[in-house]
């Protein structure tokens, strides 16, 4: 096992080059120049040639990957054009911003999308179970951007249960945030007050964000419950007379959550579009937003470090799901 | 008393926007304790749904279940789920077909040993693996502490059989019910299983429901025998009886298809002709008459009794026209 982890994590070495050279040659091909984009209508030729010296735009690229890899493995990632802030600053202060909001959301996802799936199984061809069968669906097919209107629309402005935007009020401005993942930080803090405004303002963005991931998880299980419930095995415990709820947790659930933990591990691409989407809707100030931003203005610097660490991050989680998956099936498990 | 009482048990499947299906119908039979009963027939006549039937777990939804079961005197058909699975596993056990898919693939065979044991014997963990060990060992796993760690998919067909009768045997069951359990299996493998059945279930004087298509298992261990044809009991007598004089035509057909030592080399089996579904319904006449030899007209105009044979005492029949004794002796001859 400690093997096929450290072979996986040296696989992400070249994974990671081949995706910094993909990535540097795709946003020097997007049309215009961060020159342009800075200068917008009053750009002269002059202007945007002093600016393209000052950024070592001038360089041929292979010059130019080469100081960026040689900065980037010092984890400097360079300036953000956009904030005029190191990227690796504005990283530490979004990437912490979308993680909680990603966890949060999955966790939504997870917490409610496995039992609703369990239970339309054990009802299976009843009502309940047509039921979640088309709430799922539209789960599935709803916008995102509807969906965030039309929560923001009932919950914070006609309701004022929930607040509308942000990640914090006014009136927390002065909060420390020594990690930057405001939950964690105000139960670290012990500040109560901090910690249920973090949290209040979790609730939209999160459930806007998990409604996809639900959806697909409960329908994922739904179908995975259905097909272990017919297996031999099955019998055979019922045969021995277990309790429903051992059959249940050791025989159905075990088995059933081999796709399910292959799905919930698909899910983090999903989880990153969709937090764009999210962010922009809620002006949350995580990732997504940032990134978004970055292609109008050519930010090649966000660009180019924020998508490497994604992707880092997706390996990781990925990896995390093949160790789960072998620890919940002896068939596959590496020695 | 006799320990497991069939009386008169339906088995009826209903589908929406489908026609019901009666998969089993007045079927009677008794074991008493300590007795091996075969139940015979060819594939679909309804050997499984009235095992399951007796286990209590034919599908809650679908399958409307009539008639009688009383284990030990208690009425099974009307006993609430908790008290049954109560039973199930402790008072019968039922080993299945095939044991490449009735083992839980991701869980230790051990775990899938104890827990019987920790459900129904009131072990601690440490007696229950304990006890594994041993079953394990009296099944015929070598090195059974190893095993016992190991997952369903480093045993072999065989030796997966073994583990799920020792699970089956885990509480000393009073009764076993065996459907095919050497049907997916190697033939060397099977002579082993089923030895071990007899040893283990038969000689220690548990009662068995052996399940079979195949009346050579049937030959080797069974006391009485009953036949089934579609959903119906058509013949049942003791084995020596069967074997010797089978009167059902059905029977007679199996008996002529089941390849013999003492036949002739070169002499042709013969197997019955047509397959089980070319049948008719029982309430219009004999399910077996598309495919009988001796078909009379009767045959086709109600559908026989299962009645004591005129001839034998202890041998039942259902059919209008058996076959003669005479003409028996004369084809054995
Ligand atoms: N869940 C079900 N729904 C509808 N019909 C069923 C169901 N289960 C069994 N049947 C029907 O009941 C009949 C008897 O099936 P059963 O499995 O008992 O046969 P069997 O004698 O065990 O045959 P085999 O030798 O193939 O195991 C079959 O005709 C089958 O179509
Ligand atoms: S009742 Fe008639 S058709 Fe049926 S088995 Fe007997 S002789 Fe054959
Ligand atoms: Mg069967």
């Amino acid at each position: 096992m400690l093997r096929f982890i450290v072979r996986r994590l040296l696989l992400l070495i070249p994974v990671l080059w081949g995706l910094s050279v993909a990535l540097f040659l795709w946003v020097r091909a997007l049309p215009g120049s961060p020159a342009q984009a800075l200068l917008g209508e009053r750009a002269t030729p002059e202007k945007i040639r002093q600016i393209e010296i000052a950024l070592g735009l001038d360089q041929p690229l292979y010059v130019q990957y080469w100081r960026f890899l040689e900065k980037a493995l010092r984890f400097d990632f360079g300036t953000s054009i956009q904030s005029s802030r190191p990227v690796v600053e504005e990283m530490g202060r979004r990437f912490p911003a979308t993680i909680e909001l990603g966890v949060t959301a999955l966790l939504i996802a997870v917490l409610i999308g496995i039992p609703v799936g369990y239970f339309a199984a054990r009802r299976h061809g009843t009502w309940l179970d047509q039921l979640s069968v088309s709430a799922s669906l539209v789960g599935i097919t709803i916008p995102v951007f509807f969906l965030a209107y039309m929560l923001r629309y009932v919950f914070a402005n006609q309701l004022g249960w929930l607040p509308n935007t942000g990640r914090q009020e006014a009136r927390m401005l002065d909060v420390e945030h020594p990690t930057g993942f405001y939950v964690l930080d105000a139960i670290v803090t012990g500040n109560g007050p901090a910690l249920s405004d973090a949290l209040l303002h979790l609730v939209l963005p999160a459930v806007t964000l998990a409604t996809i991931p639900l959806a697909i998880i409960a329908r994922i299980t739904r179908a995975a419950v259905l097909d272990v419930l017919n297996e031999d095995y099955v019998r055979t415990a019922e045969a021995k007379g277990l309790t429903a709820r051992t059959i249940t947790r050791r025989h159905v659930l075990r088995n059933a959550m081999l796709p399910v933990s292959t799905t919930i591990g698909l899910q983090f691409g999903l989880l990153m579009s969709g937090a764009i989407l999210t962010e922009t809707a809620f002006a949350f100030e995580g990732v997504g937003k940032f990134v978004a931003q970055a292609i109008p203005s050519r930010d090649y610097a966000t660009l180019q470090g924020f998508i490497l660490v994604i992707a880092a991050l997706f390996v990781l989680i990925n990896l995390l799901v093949d160790i789960s998956y072998g620890l919940i099936d002896p068939r596959v498990r590496v020695r | 008393m006799s320990l497991l009482d069939v009386r008169d048990l339906s088995i009826v499947f209903s589908r929406r926007g489908r026609r019901d299906v009666r998969a089993v119908d007045e079927v009677t039979f008794s074991v008493a304790a300590g007795e091996t009963v075969g139940l015979v027939g060819e594939s679909g006549c309804g050997k499984s749904v009235t095992s399951l039937a007796i286990m209590g777990l034919l599908p809650k939804r679908g399958a409307a279940v009539g008639g009688s079961i009383k284990f030990d005197g208690t009425e099974l058909t009307s006993l609430p789920a908790d008290k049954m699975r109560g039973l199930r596993g402790r008072d019968i056990a039922m080993v299945f077909q095939d044991p490449m898919t009735s083992l839980n693939p991701v869980i230790p065979i051990g775990l899938q040993v104890t827990e019987v044991l920790r459900r129904h014997r009131d072990m601690d963990a440490a007696a229950a693996s304990k006890e594994a060990a041993s079953l394990l060992e009296r099944v015929g796993i070598p090195d059974p502490a190893r095993r016992l760690k190991e997952y369903p998919h480093q045993l072999s067909g065989g030796m997966r059989q073994r583990a799920l009768i020792a699970m089956a045997l885990a509480c000393k069951p009073r009764l076993l019910i065996a459907d095919e359990p050497t049907t997916a299996l190697d033939v060397t493998i099977q002579a082993q299983i089923l030895e071990l059945l007899k040893e283990l279930v038969v000689d220690s004087g548990t009662a068995l429901v052996m399940i079979t298509h195949d009346l050579g298992v049937v030959a080797g261990m069974c006391d009485s025998v009953h036949v089934m044809y579609s959903g119906r009991i058509v013949e049942r007598a003791s084995r020596w009886e069967l074997f010797e004089a089978p009167r059902h035509p059905y029977t007679a057909g199996l008996l002529a298809s089941v390849p013999r030592l003492d036949q002739a080399r070169g002499e042709k089996l013969e197997p019955i002709p047509g397959s089980p579904r070319d049948t008719i319904p029982w309430t219009q006449g004999c399910a077996f008459a598309p495919r009988c030899r001796n078909r009379i007209e009767s045959c086709t105009q109600g559908a026989p009794e299962l009645v004591a044979d005129k001839l034998r005492p202890d041998h039942d029949l259902r059919c209008f026209n058996p076959i003669d004794v005479a003409e028996q002796e004369a084809v054995t001859l």
